[in-house]
């Protein structure tokens, strides 16, 4: 089957992206495809580049980016909820006059509507939410 | 709608739960937004207000000095969204002291025990 996840808790502040992980291991563990991760509303926060966390803690940035390395699972990022808390690529920070970006490729910058499409054209669309 | 008519719960392509309050949280704006999202790309959208959700329909709401925006103009701007569907729990109503006739929008009741089913008519499910 094909999985999308949708992730809405902060990383380190609430259990759920932690749960998310989870089971995006557990998705792929069973053969299944989990195509897509979609951060909305605190869950943007996942996708934030600089995130150094104590080393005897999870890495979940780090975990998110072996998902889409290993098992090709796109990491999107809702772009209105992103750019409010701060979470900018490379172009949005200089179409916004910034200095420096606070979000990276393989993590995504895109509309709300890939949410939608994502659950739409996967056959599961799970919420992971504080 | 009482339980007798439960065949006059919609069938749609997508329920957006909303549980939070107009304000306090983004929830309810991040949940509005999704919901007029998905029905720009045509799926068919239903709301389903639940808990302090229903505080979302109360008329009269003002922005205030917190300088956040209002979710009142979203609502209004539904049916343009063909949003139509707007299920609201009950017993959330009552709990709150809130009559039909303070809400600054035309909903459908649903019995609390009656919720299980208009998920069940959903293929989709957003939480907010």
């Amino acid at each position: 089957m094909r999985y999308a996840l949708l992730v809405q808790g902060g990383p380190y502040s609430h259990q759920a992206s932690h749960s998310a992980l989870r089971f995006a291991q557990a998705v792929v563990a069973r053969g299944h495809h989990l195509a897509t991760v979609f951060f909305y509303h605190d869950g943007v926060y996942n996708a934030a580049r600089l995130s150094a966390p104590p080393q005897d803690e999870p890495h979940l940035l780090d975990a998110w980016r072996r998902l889409n390395d290993e098992h090709g699972t796109e990491l999107l990022v809702c772009i209105a909820a992103g750019l409010r808390r701060g979470l900018l690529d490379e172009r949005e920070a200089a179409r916004h006059g910034k200095q420096g970006h606070s979000l990276e490729a393989p993590f995504e910058l895109t509309g709300l509507g890939q949410l939608i499409e994502a659950g739409s054209h996967h056959d599961r669309l799970v919420t992971f939410s504080p | 709608m009482t339980r007798q008519d439960m065949s006059a719960i919609p069938n749609g392509d997508l329920l957006v739960i909303l549980r939070h309050g107009p304000h306090g949280s983004s929830w309810l704006r991040e949940g509005l937004d999704a919901a007029l999202v998905a029905a720009a790309f045509g799926q068919r959208v239903s709301l389903l207000f639940l808990g302090d959700g229903v505080m979302a329909l109360l008329g009269g709401q003002q922005v205030g000095p917190l300088g956040q925006k209002g979710t009142q103009p979203m609502l209004e701007m539904l049916g343009m969204y063909d949003i139509e569907t707007l299920l609201v729990d009950r017993g959330a109503l009552v709990e709150r002291g809130i009559g039909v006739s303070d809400l600054s929008v035309t909903v459908s009741l649903v019995e609390s025990e009656d919720i299980a089913n208009v998920l069940a008519h959903h293929r989709q499910i957003l939480n907010f």
